[in-house]
């Protein structure tokens, strides 16, 4: 169970993984997220589901390094196992058939966006993709996106692949071009935001993925807190996808600091034991 | 199973008993005063976040407890018992000096004694319902710390009493949790004979008693011992693993599996909704206390950090606030505060926690509620503002309502504020089940006599249905559960 079957790196820091768990494999949906754990003494953390092969019974994880959970999950090679991964978790994305979807991902938030993109595609949707990362090297997934959007914008900060600028640029393209049903956008906090405010401008109701602090990632401990509408909801059980208008982005970026010290001293300690 | 008169008044009757009834008079043995029992001292204890308070009796002293039971007649405290633990004959076997036969006549009912002894609230359970109290007045026969003395000496002996357990009937039953409810249900049902798995969401068994108590009020090693025993007994055991997400109910029908417990508890932490609530440095307990319990965040060699504080308030007069504002001063705080809105007479927790509190340095700010929260400049509590509570005419738990006074509001500085005041239950579960009946707070609906839910083989027990109790009213539940879904099974069977 949970053993690694593919390992591919995206770039230095952005690795793909196809894990082996027949049960998710069947269960999951779009939108779906797992929590894993490495070793005995690792923390529990989640990730998205990036895509799933029932027949093969495996999972796709895309996994970015950021700390010690990250590195210790990048660090495992094909044949090892992940010590613990449940779920699938969170609700699933809402798919329908509403008419043209405008799907926006950043960064490695492009790894859960693509089974949604597929997922809206397939029930009837025309949908177009704007995909973005600040250098060539972070663009992920492009050839799988493109397959199953009718159109795809590459937006890099450098202008090192695609078009030079962030992914609002090529987002408001698009608005403004046609008439867009609805937005759904997963990436960085900071992205979704601005991502947010431009759909709000044009008065299209927006889907975001929101990638909280968790510990057990099945409503337990509440640190996946947001305000959402200025109530306080639980990104665990009642998200990962809210209405982004509705989103105090903000507070979401100040909780996501909650811990910078204690993850800086602990990437330093690991570091040094490498 | 819950014991008849007969049954009880037979088991009484037989000659070691009554032998021991004539060796001391029962006038000798009121004079005994009640054991004291042997704690590691405040300023030790305070440094370690695993070594346990309560240190357990001696064999002399439990056996010279032990005589102070007089083995009544009418042995009311075993109605104190949720689980109905056959109490003056295993304390009565204490005083024989056989401890393996009190352990195992615990294990009749109960599948977690050692963590009973240490966790259920006697005082307002079976010691309430001492003939001491009931009538003489007098403390109670220590019965707690007595549990305790013989589960404990049976794990220290290296001999485990397996109890009798029903040949195999081959029929899969499934608990969806692995807390004490589940647990209960689950010793109780491969007694029965019936194939019994436990699923657990979390990387490891024991719900609460994992994640939520802390090891110097209930040592994991302990919780482990008692697994061990269920294990044995042949209970099997699945970790990560959420029943209705990973798979389908429907889906483990298909397994072969002909009845469910729902145990899965009151998960979602709840918060007071005031102004700042959502900055850094304010937690449930729930997560606190996760971190450190379950995750091992207050040692240095793993992974999972958790946030440190000088000034430390914990909000809440529950065993929860207990357990929190004694692990903030294991890791630390310089002061830790208990904010409860009511007076220290409606505290629920057990009085021995704030007994220990108090020793342990613990200040105590009754009648104060939280107003509102404030934060430095990069979003870290700092600051909290709180008023002065009266108390008015009681309210529908019986207890006196709190009411704000009018101008007393002040501000306490904190860097870390555990939120403690209570959980709902956890939406996971019964929201794969459109079917399955719920109470507008969310508690799963079930016939109190059988815990059977709306769905016929469905049933449910603990926190889940009770919306936030004890880990003994939850092991009551489980039994409760069993007894009435193996006759839910047999007469589905013969039919």
């Amino acid at each position: 169970m949970n053993k690694i079957l593919e390992k591919e790196y995206f770039s230095d820091k952005v690795v793909k993984l196809v894990v082996e768990n027949p049960l998710i494999a069947k269960s999951r949906k779009p939108g779906n997220f797992v929590m894993l754990r490495i070793g005995e003494d690792g923390e529990r953390f989640p990730l998205t589901i990036a895509g799933a092969d029932p027949v093969k019974g495996t999972i796709t994880l895309v996994v970015q390094i950021m700390g010690v959970s990250s590195s210790k999950l990048v660090a495992l090679e094909v044949g090892d196992s992940i010590t613990d991964l449940v779920g699938p978790l969170g609700k699933p994305t809402h798919i329908e058939k509403i008419g043209t979807i405008l799907a926006a991902g950043g960064g490695v938030g492009v790894a859960p966006l693509l089974p949604i993109v597929e997922a809206f595609k397939k029930a009837g949707n025309r949908v177009i993709t704007v995909i973005a990362a600040r250098n060539k090297d972070l663009i992920i997934l492009e050839d799988e996106i493109r397959k199953w959007s009718d159109e795809l914008i590459v937006m890099t900060d450098d202008g090192s692949h695609g078009r030079k600028g962030l992914v609002t640029v090529g987002m408001e393209e698009i608005i403004q071009r046609e008439k867009v049903d609805e937005c759904i956008v997963i990436g960085p906090a900071i992205m979704m935001k601005f991502a947010s405010l431009l759909t709000k401008k044009y008065n299209i109701p927006t889907q975001a993925s929101l990638n909280s602090i968790m510990v057990d990632g099945t409503g337990m401990c509440g640190a996946c807190r947001v305000t959402v509408g200025g109530k306080t909801k639980f990104t665990c059980v009642d998200g990962p996808e809210f209405d982004a208008h509705q989103v105090d982005f903000d507070e979401m970026l100040m909780r996501l600091g909650g811990y910078t010290q204690e993850e800086k001293k602990a990437t330093e300690i690991y570091s040094q034991n490498l | 199973m819950s014991l008849n008169p007969e049954y009880l008044k037979e088991e009484r009757n037989q000659e070691w008993r009554a032998e021991l009834r004539s060796k001391t008079k029962n006038k000798d043995r009121i004079l005994i005063p009640r054991v004291k029992m042997p704690e590691l001292a405040p300023e030790i204890r305070v440094k370690y976040q695993d070594r346990e308070v309560n240190m357990g009796l001696e064999p002399e002293q439990a056996q010279k407890e032990a005589t102070r039971c007089m083995d009544c007649a009418n042995p009311t405290c075993i109605e104190g018992c949720p689980v109905s633990i056959n109490i003056p004959k295993f304390i009565k076997y204490i005083e024989g000096g056989d401890i393996l036969k009190a352990a195992a006549t615990l294990k009749e009912t109960n599948a977690l004694p050692a963590v009973c002894g240490r966790v259920c609230p006697q005082e307002k359970q079976c010691e309430s319902k001492c003939f001491y109290v009931d009538k003489l007045g007098k403390q109670s026969v220590a019965i707690g710390h007595l549990e305790r003395f013989a589960a404990d000496f049976e794990r220290n002996s290296g001999v485990s009493n397996i109890p009798e357990i029903a040949s195999p009937n081959g029929i899969k039953v499934a608990t969806v949790g692995s807390g004490p409810s589940s647990l209960s249900f689950a010793g109780d049902m491969v007694k029965y004979g019936y194939d019994v798995t436990v699923f657990e969401a979390l990387h490891e068994i024991g719900g609460v008693l994992k994640y939520g108590i802390p090891e110097f009020r209930l040592p994991n090693s302990v919780v482990d011992f008692e697994l061990e025993n269920l294990r044995k007994m042949g209970v099997k055991f699945e970790t990560n693993y959420i029943v209705g997400r990973t798979a389908s109910f429907d889906d483990l029908k298909e397994e072969g599996y002909k009845g469910f417990f729902i145990g899965s508890g009151a998960g979602l932490p709840r918060f007071m909704e005031i102004p700042g609530e959502n900055y850094n440095g304010i937690l449930s307990s729930n997560e606190y206390l996760t971190r450190v319990n379950l995750m091992g965040a207050s040692t240095s060699n793993t992974d999972t950090p958790v946030l440190r504080g000088k000034n430390v308030a914990v909000v809440g007069g529950g065993n929860t606030a207990m357990d929190s504002v004694r692990t903030a001063l294991r890791l630390g705080a310089e002061r830790a505060i208990i904010v409860y809105r009511r007076s220290e007479a409606e505290m629920p927790a057990r009085i021995e926690e704030v007994h220990h509190a108090k020793e342990e340095g613990v200040e105590f700010m009754t009648l104060c509620n939280p107003l509102e929260y404030f934060a430095d400049e990069r979003g870290r509590v700092n600051r909290m503002r709180l008023n002065r509570m009266g108390l008015g005419e009681p309210d529908a738990s019986g207890r006196r309502r709190p009411m704000p006074i009018e101008g007393s509001e002040f501000e306490l500085d904190v860097n870390l504020v555990v939120v403690a005041v209570g959980v709902s239950p956890n939406p996971l579960v019964p929201s794969c089940l459109p079917d399955l009946k719920v109470t507008k707070w969310g508690t799963i609906v079930v016939d109190e006599d059988k815990m059977q839910s709306s769905i016929s083989d469905m049933f449910a027990g603990g926190d889940i249905v009770r919306g936030g109790a004890t880990v003994i009213l939850a092991m009551g539940d489980g039994r409760k559960a069993a007894e009435n879904m193996h006759q839910f099974l047999q007469k589905k069977t013969v039919n």
